[in-house]
């Protein structure tokens, strides 16, 4: 089939093309630009499911590899490829987005067109990220993807907008920038940007990285993702950005664009600097782990409704750095699984809080209170996302959690024992914010007549049940499918890491590399391949 | 259809009913709704009778089986897998029993209030989670039933959700329990460390094959089994973790008397029992399980003493006697501990109900200070009461008679601390008497104390009265399994689940016998005092006196919520708020990402004047430059002087 052959670059561009079309409607055509889009967003979400049929199960490394030349100096390409950590996370990202569009049909009122193209190009752009495996590409894409991020914050958000969205930029450019150096620096010793050529250089020991050096450019790379994840005390943006952001603008930042800095490291950190990532794990851990208790502390204490939401992505997001971090398969699987779970659970529970906010237009939670009377239905679709946010077991936080502390625990007891603190402070912030909110008697006079949820709202609803039930139950369905690449992430760090540890006595400190970092691959390639050929 | 070839069936069906109920009953009229909540009830329980007659036709051999999995991750396995052994016969067919009778009184005692469809959908999915629990054929599944009840048990609490104690005891049951999950999951991390494996079956095949680890030595099985302990703790409230069930009350009273007494905090005594082959291999654990046991039987005993509220009494006496259970656990008495398990299931099942009726008689009074005289007017409830009550102050032939007396005997023989465990037990069941009798007294003895005007006592109906006979006579005959063995015979009930447990508590003898039934000689006389003195006191007239010294810090339960909230809650919410939010958040890390972005500005704002628009002034900006690039380019020739000068200097 000839889609088949392009099926990552039609996920990549088919938006692009819908949000083209958008632009040939009329301005204040409102209804239309809706249908349009959720039209779009629906098609891309069926063609990202074609993903799940053509990535076999089994199979190591990428699948639908697709490769044309971009640049020729330097050597820039169009490369892409997935395998199954990369296809769930763009299924998550095709799937929200439908959903962000349905949830934003009553609640954007101005610039409507806009709101729409931007929300189409923001997919372009987190679909790109996922699906790129040429270093520069990635970066274009994930540059690419802050800007309709920060529009859709800035303009569309509530009262100190600005603000949060150019806190947003700047952080995340901080980051980028040391990101952007990186690349350049790894491009300035392998002489290529593309990701499984580097891999394999250093799978064959053809490039060999001076421990400083490694730990200086896995730095690099790490404080970008970081700041994207966000891992504490890298998080202070996320907090104005979720509170300042418009419904659509939360669910995908929750959702999806905060698992771009956990997947860059399980794509890149973790592979490309094997040792820097061994001996940067304690200190990362550390900060996993105050993550997800300090995340939990603060967001108990909120008496803002989004903002208590958004410090409890700070506390899940620990997790899963942990159980990268950890490097077992099962705390690897189990931080996959807590991506996808999250993105789930964490968007649902925007797209509640935003219900709210539409009625009521506030996130104080002393505004609300005893709301189970008035709109039974929201409490109980709140409760649900509730109980599968605090990892209610046969949901979906469950999996994710427990595997990410059973891997860790394996190896690291006291990691794990720290992080499963968290699990009885989410209860606490989980159910005490409910109970404020939902339990009691009505104390303000503006809720006692609140509408119930609508058809509209009752259909996202119910999608996001299904799935967070499905996920909790069905889980190897999603497991199996990353259970490979999982394994060859850890195989790769390993493989080279062993090596990395042979090496140093048997190879001369300068034919390693010269002072930018550049390797010699002549003295070194024969001795590395007749070294693995003996193991 | 065989059932027990398809024992999902027996939970799947309380969850049909719970779906029922919850999605479309709302609209429905109450007949609808009870038919559904009954009927899958009802039929769960017919499928586990049938189920258990196949089992034990079938020449009573562990039944196991896999249905599907449900993670996989590397080595590890968690599958929906269940099995039914004798220990998970007795389980299944008290929760489905007992469950089903209390599901006919509910529908009775929730005819008026609002949301019946909510009550008995949650209900029936506490039904399906229990089930789930004891039908686990791995710690994962379990875990499943573990967490499930508890989010029953929260939502039951709560069911009265516009009443903030209400609300508030749900969470505090569910947090405290998250905290007893803790470390019930650290204690699965370490079992799966160890063994590789999370079923039962390799886990404990396993683990027998260890060496028994020293007394005092904390070794694998020891630190596994206390972590799981702590999870039991939490969930069967236990010392430090019981704080929450006497909250627990706020719930409506079928409630109590399902969840809060009959089954679910049980499963931290079902648990212990389950992993019995880990216990005995860890004596240190087993220490701490029957000092924690006797500690919590005669500590929450002392408190029931003084408690003015009927369900309070009750809510302590349950604590006590599931501090009994561990205690059996404790000294190796497994099936004695699952013998007061299922005794008590009946009796205290049976005790709240009745309770239920009473109040529900009272027209929801629930301090017994304000009752008196009830005997006459409400003779069914009051006759059911008492059986429970003669049972579980343990006179002959009640069931609680058999189940404490097997207890207390096992204690006497332990060689850990056996006789001095045994005298707390003793003392502890003095006070059972003591504070049940005083319950009768005050409740339906004596002169009347409330205003007859306003109350109109009357005899609950029929759905609630049947299960109240029906749970009597269970009190009354439910012992009896354990009969035989006061003169000489066998003891029906450990024997069946001798396969199970083993033999490990058959000391047998001529000596052992005589010294068994001298003990129960004690026992009984221990009841007697209990009532003797419940009888001059509160027989007659009474008067509620101010409370003073022991009796305050009794009446006030020893402060320990109080303490609790002082030493922890309180100051960690004010940390979080105070420090973490206002101070760290706020001030310092958000301080200084702002305070670069200051920075920046204030830079920018200052070397912005240098473009003033003033052409000499960039004049002299040229000259600088040009004079500062010339430096550069010039550098190697003034070079060489100064670097070997600081570089022989340093070097």
């Amino acid at each position: 089939m000839e889609l088949s052959g392009h099926l990552l670059s039609v996920l990549i561009f088919f938006p692009a093309f819908g949000a083209l079309a958008l632009l040939l409607l009329r301005g204040d055509d409102h209804l239309w630009i809706r249908r349009l889009t959720f039209v779009v967003s629906v098609v891309e979400f069926v063609f990202s499911l074609f993903l799940l049929r053509a990535v076999p199960i089994n199979a190591p490394g990428y699948s639908l590899v697709e490769f044309g030349h971009w640049i020729s100096a330097p050597p820039i390409n169009y490369h892409l490829g997935v395998d199954g950590i990369s296809m769930f996370l763009v299924i998550l990202t095709t799937f929200l987005t439908p959903i962000c569009v349905l949830a934003s049909w009553h609640g954007v009122h101005h610039r409507i067109k806009e709101f729409h193209v931007t929300l189409l190009l923001l997919e372009v752009g987190v679909v790109g990220v996922f699906l790129s495996l040429d270093l520069f590409l990635f970066f274009l894409f994930w540059e690419i993807m802050l800007i309709p991020m920060a529009f859709l914050i800035g303009i569309w958000g509530h009262e100190r907008r600005l603000y949060a969205a150019m806190k947003f930029v700047l952080y995340t450019m901080a980051g980028s920038i040391l990101m952007l150096i990186g690349i350049i620096w790894l491009y300035n010793a392998t002489g290529s940007f593309d990701l499984p050529v580097i891999q394999q250089m250093l799978h064959d020991g053809v490039l060999t990285l001076s421990t400083r050096t490694e730990i200086l450019l896995f730095l690099a790379f790490f404080l970008a993702f970081a700041i994207k994840v966000p891992l504490f005390p890298l998080h202070t943006w996320l907090p104005d950005a979720h509170v300042e952001a418009p419904t659509a603008g939360s669910v995908i930042l929750a959702g999806v664009l905060l698992k771009m800095g956990t997947y860059g490291m399980i794509r890149f950190c973790l592979p490309l600097f094997p040792e820097a990532s061994h001996r940067a794990a304690p200190y990362v851990a550390v900060l996993a782990i105050i993550g997800i208790i300090y995340g939990a502390l603060v967001a108990m204490v909120q008496p803002n409704l989004k903002k208590l939401v958004a410090y409890s992505s700070v506390s899940h997001l620990g997790f899963v750095v942990l159980g990268i971090f950890a490097f077992q398969n099962i705390s690897m699987q189990g931080a996959v699984f807590q991506m996808l779970a999250h993105g789930v659970s964490m968007g649902a529970l925007f797209l509640l809080v935003g219900m709210l906010y539409d009625r009521r237009h506030t996130f104080e939670i002393t505004e609300y209170g005893g709301l189970s009377t008035p709109m039974p239905r929201l409490a109980a679709f709140f409760l649900f996302v509730v109980l599968s946010s605090m990892g209610l077991p046969m949901l979906n936080g469950f999996v994710g959690e427990y595997l990410i502390l059973l891997g860790t625990y394996l190896v690291h007891w006291n990691w794990a024992a720290w992080a499963a603190t968290g699990v009885i402070l989410s209860a606490c912030y989980l159910l005490w914010s409910y109970q404020r909110v939902f339990f009691g008697e009505v104390t303000h006079q503006k809720n006692c007549a609140l509408p119930d949820t609508d058809a509209r709202e009752n259909c996202i609803l119910v999608t996001v049940v299904i799935v967070t039930l499905w996920m909790g139950i069905g889980s190897p369905f999603f497991t199996r499918r990353f259970a490979v690449p999982c394994q060859t992430v850890l195989e790769q760090m390993n493989r080279s890491f062993a090596q990395e540890a042979t090496l140093p006595g048997s190879i001369p400190k300068a034919a390693k590399l010269d002072s930018s970092g550049r390797i010699l691959a002549s003295t070194a390639t024969p001795t590395s391949s007749e070294r693995s050929g003996t193991r | 259809m065989p059932i027990l070839e398809h024992l999902w069936i027996i939970p799947l069906l309380p969850l049909l009913g719970s779906a029922i109920n919850g999605l479309l009953g709302a609209k429905w009229p109450n007949k609808i709704v009870t038919s559904v909540a009954l009927g899958s009830t009802g039929l769960s329980f017919a499928c586990a009778l049938e189920a258990v007659r196949e089992f034990i036709a079938g020449g009573q051999a562990p039944f196991r089986k896999q249905f599907f999995d449900w993670i996989i991750a590397g080595n590890f396995r968690a599958g929906f897998d269940l099995q039914l052994d004798q220990l998970t016969v007795v389980m299944v067919l008290v929760v489905t029993g007992v469950g089903f009778l209390i599901h006919i009184y509910a529908t009775g005692y929730m005819a008026h209030e609002g949301g019946y469809y909510r009550f008995f959908s949650y209900l029936n999915l506490f039904m399906f989670f229990m089930l789930i629990l004891v039908l686990a054929a791995n710690f994962v599944l379990l875990f499943v039933g573990w967490e499930g009840v508890g989010l029953c048990s929260y939502l039951l609490i709560g069911f009265y959700f516009l009443k903030k104690s209400a609300a508030d005891a749900g969470k505090k049951a569910f947090i405290v329990n998250r905290i007893g999950d803790f470390g019930f999951m650290l204690g699965m991390f370490l079992l799966f460390r160890a063994f590789g494996s999370l079923d039962f079956q390799t886990v404990f095949a396993k683990a027998a094959t260890w060496q028994p680890e020293a007394v005092g030595q904390f070794g694998t099985l020891t630190i596994a089994c206390l972590l799981l302990f702590m999870g039991a703790t939490g969930k069967s409230a236990q010392l430090p973790l019981y704080v929450w069930l006497p909250d627990a009350m706020e719930g409506p009273t079928p409630v109590s008397a399902l969840i809060h007494a009959a089954t679910m905090v049980t499963a931290g005594v079902y648990v212990v029992a389950r992993s019995h082959v880990l216990f005995t291999h860890a004596p240190t654990a087993m220490y701490v399980v029957a000092i924690v046991g006797c500690a919590t039987a005669i500590f929450a005993a002392t408190i029931g003493l003084v408690q003015p509220d009927i369900k309070k009494v009750l809510a302590y006496s349950t604590v006590s006697q599931l501090g009994y259970m561990f205690l059996a656990c404790g000294v190796g008495a497994f099936g004695a501990g699952i013998f007061h398990l299922m005794t008590h299931s009946f009796f205290k099942a049976l005790l709240f109900l009745s309770a239920g009726s009473v109040i529900h008689a009272m027209g929801g009074e629930q301090d017994m200070w304000h009752m008196g005289g009830l005997a006459s007017k409400i003779k069914v409830t009051f006759w059911c009461m008492l059986f429970g009550t003669i049972a579980i102050a343990g006179f002959v032939p009640f069931a609680g008679f058999f189940s404490k007396d097997a207890i207390l005997f096992a204690t006497y023989q332990s060689e850990y601390s056996g006789k001095a465990l045994y005298a707390v037990g003793l003392v502890a069941a003095i006070f059972t008497s003591f504070y049940m009798f005083r319950l009768i007294w005050l409740t339906f003895f004596g002169e009347k104390r409330y205003d007859e005007h306003h109350v109109h006592v009357h005899e609950s109906p029929g759905s609630m009265t049947l299960p109240l006979m029906i749970l009597a006579l269970l009190s009354l005959v439910g012992g009896w399994f354990a009969a035989p063995a006061l003169w000489g015979g066998p003891n029906y009930f450990a024997d069946f689940l001798a396969p199970v447990f083993g033999n490990a508590e058959a000391p047998g003898g001529e000596a052992a016998h005589s010294l068994e039934l001298t003990l129960s000689i004690v026992a009984v006389l221990a009841a007697t005092a209990g009532l003797i003195v419940a009888w001059r006191m509160y027989s007659g007239k009474v008067v509620r006196g101010t409370s003073t010294g022991l009796h305050k810090i009794l009446y006030n339960k020893y402060y320990v919520d109080e303490l609790y909230q002082a030493t922890i809650v309180g100051p960690l919410v004010w940390l979080s708020r105070n420090v973490f939010w206002k101070v760290v958040d706020v001030g310092m890390i958000d301080g200084s990402v702002n305070g670069i972005a200051h920075g920046t500005e204030a830079v920018g704002d200052t070397v912005r004047h240098t473009q003033s628009g003033n052409v000499r002034s960039y004049a002299v900006w040229v000259i600088i430059g040009a004079l500062v690039i010339l430096a550069i380019i010039f550098w190697p020739l003034w070079r060489p002087a100064f670097f070997v000068a600081t570089s022989g200097g340093v070097r």
